[in-house]
């Protein structure tokens, strides 16, 4: 029996990939649920170069890094497969998956923006580049994201489109502009009803209920 | 399957540690390019049209399709080219490599970059305070001859900007006392006849490090 544990938090983004991709391919697992504040022993002896979740831990040896664990996954468990099997297709996947993670580097500024200034510089940064994934990732012929199924790609920036949902609500701001960002919008309005995503997608009010609490600490903090 | 030179063709600046990772990888499995010489200051309209992205080389395109992302393309040489692996087999000796592959870009890589480049006294004090931390846990990891064992592999390619940084900056990253095993790796790595054979020349490092010192610090003029 393989036994398979996922520290995390309720909140996180990047724990979110890693639970859909356990839900997804129907793979049992134990959720521990960390406290940021107070970081378990075991958290911090299975990831000391981060100090962060999440860490998915299989038959006792840690794995760290959202997608990275993703890929793991998907290797070991190949029902549903999240990457295509064409080695270019994989690169294209790889290279849209790093960009995921660049533009997590920008949804990051806005949360800890402490002004008006800040978060219109952050909001437009997060534009840029949600203006190349519209402009370079849907369009004929081009498969980046998921189509009838959901792919690696989805799995990376379905947490961050997520996350920046909730900070619309939270913030009052508009950032997925359907007029902007069509196809993006599109895209995240079919994502999110896919059955094994719309059962695990965080509350909205906690969520943003959440964020608020986040963000006051961490500005309080700076 | 050999590779004929025309198809497979490799956009880069001679002296970026990004272009040099991919001709280690096309070298160790013995696969012939086009080498393509592109101008950061003036570039290409191929490269424009390769990488519309990010608009930086390396690129490797390869039966007509483009690759960017220096690891990402590693990848795919390794994906694509079975002889001479340079990723393990096993799926978590295959994750914890990237990880640390991930490691090396995200916390070593811009660290090192400013502390040779800047020029300002605090940031580059700062710097190498933060690439110290980095290489502590770097020179923890190290177990063998190479981070891959008796020979090199993926996280040996992504650490090549290391020794290539000490060769070019004025005064040692990795000394023996502080980083023994790195500092022996380094030259190991440095001397290894694949790299030894794509490597330019000291000059050849210095001038393209000088460019990107000269313009960051344009960047920051404006």
């Amino acid at each position: 029996m393989t036994d398979i544990k996922l520290h995390g938090f309720w909140y996180s983004p990047f724990t979110l990939r890693v639970k859909w991709t356990l839900k997804l391919k129907g793979i049992p697992y134990e959720n521990i649920e960390e406290d940021r504040y107070n970081k378990s022993a075991q958290l911090l002896q299975y990831n000391p170069v981060y100090k962060r979740t999440p860490v998915l831990v299989h038959d006792g040896k840690p794995l760290c890094e959202s997608m990275i664990i993703v890929e793991y996954i998907d290797e070991i468990w190949p029902q549903n497969p999240l990457l295509p099997t064409h080695s270019y297709h994989k690169a294209l996947a790889r290279f849209w998956v790093k960009y995921a993670d660049d533009t997590f580097s920008a949804v990051a500024s806005l949360v800890r923006s402490s002004n008006g200034e800040e978060q219109e510089k952050a909001i437009e940064k997060i534009w840029e580049h949600l203006k190349v994934v519209e402009d370079q990732c849907f369009g004929d012929g081009k498969n980046v994201f998921g189509g009838d199924t959901i792919n690696i790609v989805d799995i990376a920036f379905g947490p961050l489109i997520t996350l920046l949902v909730v900070l619309e609500d939270a913030l009052g701001v508009k950032i997925l502009d359907d007029e902007k960002f069509p196809h993006l919008h599109s895209w995240y309005n079919n994502f999110k009803d896919v059955p094994i995503i719309k059962e695990n997608l965080p509350d909205q009010d906690k969520m943003v209920a959440f964020i608020k609490v986040f963000r006051e600490k961490l500005i309080a903090s700076s | 399957m050999a590779s004929c030179k025309e198809e497979t063709t490799l956009l880069g600046v001679v002296g970026s540690p990004f272009l040099h990772r991919v001709q280690i990888a096309l070298k160790l499995k013995g696969i012939e390019y086009k080498y393509l010489e592109d101008d950061l200051n003036n570039k290409s309209d191929l490269l424009l049209k390769y990488n519309p992205v990010q608009k930086m080389i390396p690129v490797l395109v390869h039966n007509e399709k483009p690759i960017s992302e220096s690891l990402v393309i590693v990848e795919y040489i390794d994906d694509t080219w079975k002889q001479n692996p340079i990723l393990p087999s096993h799926p978590y000796q295959r994750a914890l490599a990237r990880f640390w592959a991930k490691f090396i870009d995200d916390k070593c890589v811009i660290a090192a970059a400013k502390f040779v480049l800047m020029v300002d006294e605090k940031e580059k004090e700062k710097a190498s305070e933060e690439l110290s931390e980095a290489l502590k846990f770097l020179e923890n990891e190290l177990k063998d001859k190479y981070f891959a064992g008796e020979d090199i592999g993926f996280v040996d390619i992504a650490a090549v900007f290391l020794p290539m940084l000490q060769d070019v900056a004025e005064f040692q990253l990795i000394t023996s006392e502080k980083f023994p095993k790195l500092f022996k790796w380094s030259k190991d790595f440095y001397n290894h006849p694949v790299v030894k054979e794509i490597m330019p020349s000291k000059d050849q490092l210095f001038v393209y490090f000088k460019a990107r010192a000269q313009s960051l610090a344009t960047q920051k003029k404006n």
